[in-house]
């Protein structure tokens, strides 16, 4: 690690994550995008664990983790001392969980910090799994992908239920902005990392970050598969304002799923089912359709 | 100043002397009375704090976690299922070594639901890491509030500290209580001052993975804090009593122990009944004695072993128990002694179920017959478990 990119970096080389690891990339865009003033909570997940192992740690910005539910309530703690203490303008608080600990767990505190309209942005890396523990799945996890805790079997084609709507679900608190990104577009994140910033008050950011361990993917293939989820339609970039749907990126000519499904082993099983293939295509027309892709 | 006031008005007024920054709590019986209050100092611009309406008390202990963690010293308060369910984040705080005060005003534990007081709560979470008082009365209440900051926030000690008080007995109670004055406060108590914290301009990584290379030195520090700790209370209750007169913060209390031949040990609220029965029995010439255990967290080995050391009797009272075992505080008391002492361990007022004078005489007697390990008090057999299968 050389003395340049420490300096340049709020989340630097040196931690454990699998090579190929979207999460970690994603982070990296979105430390640097917000810059030296900003503190960070962290919920348990693969990247509290790959990040900081004592007593060394990635991140250059001050950075909590306590709990696995908790990183918007912790945030929301850090947000309110720093208003008490008349620090609060020039400081940004970021609360980061997994899909696991935005959708699922997490979801509770979530809804309090947004709710409540504390100052800060929540930064979910979608992986669509829980991966730390072994790639369990959770209310994020795509319909049909095979996870340890909904395999694909003789009688089954894996997860049985659509992805949660979080950003929906965030949307609708009408904070000032929900968005989702995807490691694919490095660029995509730190304008919206840097736009949530500049708002007063709650603010979501979904970011799709494929886990190559999770989703049986070669680690080379990180942002190809990325760049399919989006251009297939599967995992539309979307920007939500006070609740309501104010953008969306336009794919012209949609690729089709089978194209994003195929380069990964969580699907592979789809591409001899017919009618569990085309459930998955029927996802992403209708995103296609409800967000204006086209 | 001595007022006549309710006593989660007088445990308000403590916490808002200690001027905390950040205050999370979320209602619970029988510690309601102690938040509204704290919101309504802070609606009439006497507290100049920030509330946050947490959803939860996971939340809650969390909220605070980050706030101390950022550098504001912060409050919250709870009770029973609110306690359990931030039991979590209970041992996260200690483990991170944030000096959070939370007040525990104690009630039992559902199933089946009940908002009365007993101690099962607060002893429930007791292995957490966090200092643990007991106050006898809402005097006691308000001065291990004030005092207890000043133990958790020294720089060598920096772990939370949970005073526990009786609910609806202490809470709800109307007592006569002396409220320091805020100058006195704010001579003894500094402002938080902590030797790390999330800044900026410091940037440092606060709840890092501890592998098994450094997980088990942890634990090893915050005993070694909490022995020192036993020795810090006498101390800073020495400073406390100088400054206001009164020695609430101490490791136990011995009542009328010097020559017992029957010492009773209990904790809390409790203790008010057994001191009035002691003197009784003093009046008939009976020695007995009483010695209240204050610091439950750290637990003062040598001292209650050398209060007890010359009783023919021990009968100790828990209003908790461990299910399958025996109480927490009998536990912990009999293995000091020696095995030829006779130490008896009794289970009473469960649920809000009432210790009334008699029942204290009666544990005297029973102290004095066989030696019980468990011996539940006052128990109702005409309600046993065939009967309730159904709660
Ligand atoms: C209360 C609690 N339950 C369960 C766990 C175990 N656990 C740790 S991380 C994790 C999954 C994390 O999934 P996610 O939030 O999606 O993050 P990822 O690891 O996929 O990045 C689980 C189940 C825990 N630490 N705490
Ligand atoms: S398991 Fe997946 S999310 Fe976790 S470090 Fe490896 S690639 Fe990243
Ligand atoms: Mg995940």
């Amino acid at each position: 690690m050389n003395k340049q990119h420490l300096e340049e970096n709020y989340y630097v080389c040196g931690h454990t994550a699998c090579a190929g690891c979207g999460q970690s990339m994603a982070v990296r865009i979105v430390m640097n995008a917000a810059g030296k003033n900003t503190i960070v909570t962290n919920a348990t997940g693969c990247l509290e664990v790959f990040s900081t192992k004592a007593p060394e740690s990635a991140f250059g910005v001050p950075w909590i983790h306590s709990l696995f539910e908790n990183a918007a309530a912790l945030a929301s703690g850090v947000e309110t001392a720093l208003a008490y203490q008349g620090k609060k303008e020039n400081i940004n608080v970021i609360a980061q969980a997994g899909d696991g600990g935005t959708a699922d767990i997490g979801l509770q505190a979530l809804s309090g910090m947004l709710e409540r309209g504390h100052d800060a942005l929540f930064v979910c890396y979608d992986n669509e799994a829980y991966m730390n523990t072994g790639i369990q799945r959770s209310g994020s996890t795509p319909f049909n992908a095979s996870t340890t805790t909904s395999p694909s079997g003789k009688i089954s084609a894996g997860n049985p239920r659509p992805k949660k709507p979080m950003v929906e679900i965030c949307a609708a608190h009408h904070i000032p902005y929900s968005a989702t990104s995807s490691v694919a577009n490095p660029k995509d994140i730190e304008i919206k990392v840097k736009k949530a910033l500049k708002i007063k008050g709650p603010k979501y950011l979904q970011i799709h970050v494929p886990c190559p361990l999770g989703w049986r993917i070669d680690s080379s293939k990180t942002i190809e598969v990325a760049k399919l989820a989006v251009s297939t339609g599967l995992y539309p970039l979307v920007e939500y304002e006070y609740g309501k749907l104010a953008k969306s990126r336009k794919i012209s000519s949609p690729k089709p799923v089978s194209e994003y499904l195929k380069a990964q082993g969580r699907f592979r099983h789809l591409l001899k089912n017919e009618e569990a293939l085309a459930g998955v295509q029927k996802v992403a027309d209708k995103n296609i359709e409800y967000y204006g892709l086209k | 100043m001595k007022k006549f006031i309710e006593g989660s008005y007088a445990m308000a007024e403590a916490a808002k002397l200690c001027r905390p920054g950040v205050i999370a709590a979320y209602p619970i019986t029988p510690q309601t009375h102690i938040v509204e209050n704290l919101s309504q100092f802070i609606a009439d611009g006497e507290l100049d704090a920030k509330s946050v309406n947490v959803e939860s008390e996971h939340s809650a202990a969390s909220c605070v976690l980050g706030a101390q963690a950022a550098g504001a010293r912060s409050f919250t308060c709870s009770s029973s299922q609110g306690l359990i369910l931030m039991s979590e984040v209970l041992f996260c705080i200690a483990g991170m070594r944030l000096p959070v005060m939370l007040v525990c005003a104690n009630r039992a534990l559902s199933a089946p639901i009940n908002i009365w007081n007993d101690h099962q709560d607060s002893i429930a979470v007791r292995d957490a890491g966090w200092i643990q008082l007991y106050a006898e009365n809402n005097q006691e209440a308000v001065d291990l509030i004030i005092a207890s900051h000043k133990i958790a926030e020294d720089p060598k000690v920096m772990l939370p500290a949970m005073v526990c008080v009786d609910g609806f007995i202490l809470t709800h109670g109307m007592e006569v209580v002396d409220m320091p004055d805020q100058k006195d406060v704010d001579n003894f108590l500094p402002a938080y001052d902590p030797p790390y914290k999330l800044d900026v301009d410091n940037p440092m990584s606060f709840g890092l993975l501890g592998t098994p290379d450094v997980y088990q030195e942890t634990r090893y520090a915050i005993q070694k804090t909490l022995e020192d700790v036993l020795g810090m209370i006498p101390e800073v209750g020495k400073e406390f009593g100088d400054k206001f007169g009164r020695d609430s913060l101490r490791l136990v209390e011995e009542y009328k122990t010097t020559d017992a031949e029957t010492i009773l040990v209990a904790m809390g609220s409790v203790c008010g009944t057994i001191k009035d029965v002691v003197d009784r029995e003093r009046e008939k010439g009976n020695k007995v004695g009483l010695l209240k255990i204050v610091s439950y967290r750290p637990f003062p080995k040598e001292v209650v072993k050398s209060a007890l050391k010359s009783a023919k009797h021990v009968g100790i009272i828990d209003k908790d128990i461990s299910l399958g075992s025996d109480g927490a505080l009998y536990s912990e008391i009999k293995s000091l002694l020696p095995s030829d002492q006779k130490v008896s361990g009794f289970i009473a007022g469960l649920g809000g179920r009432d210790i009334k004078l008699n029942s204290v005489e009666n544990i005297i007697k029973m102290a004095r017959e066989e030696e019980n390990s468990c011996k539940f008090v006052d128990l109702n057999k005409d309600i046993l478990w065939d009967k309730f299968k159904t709660i």
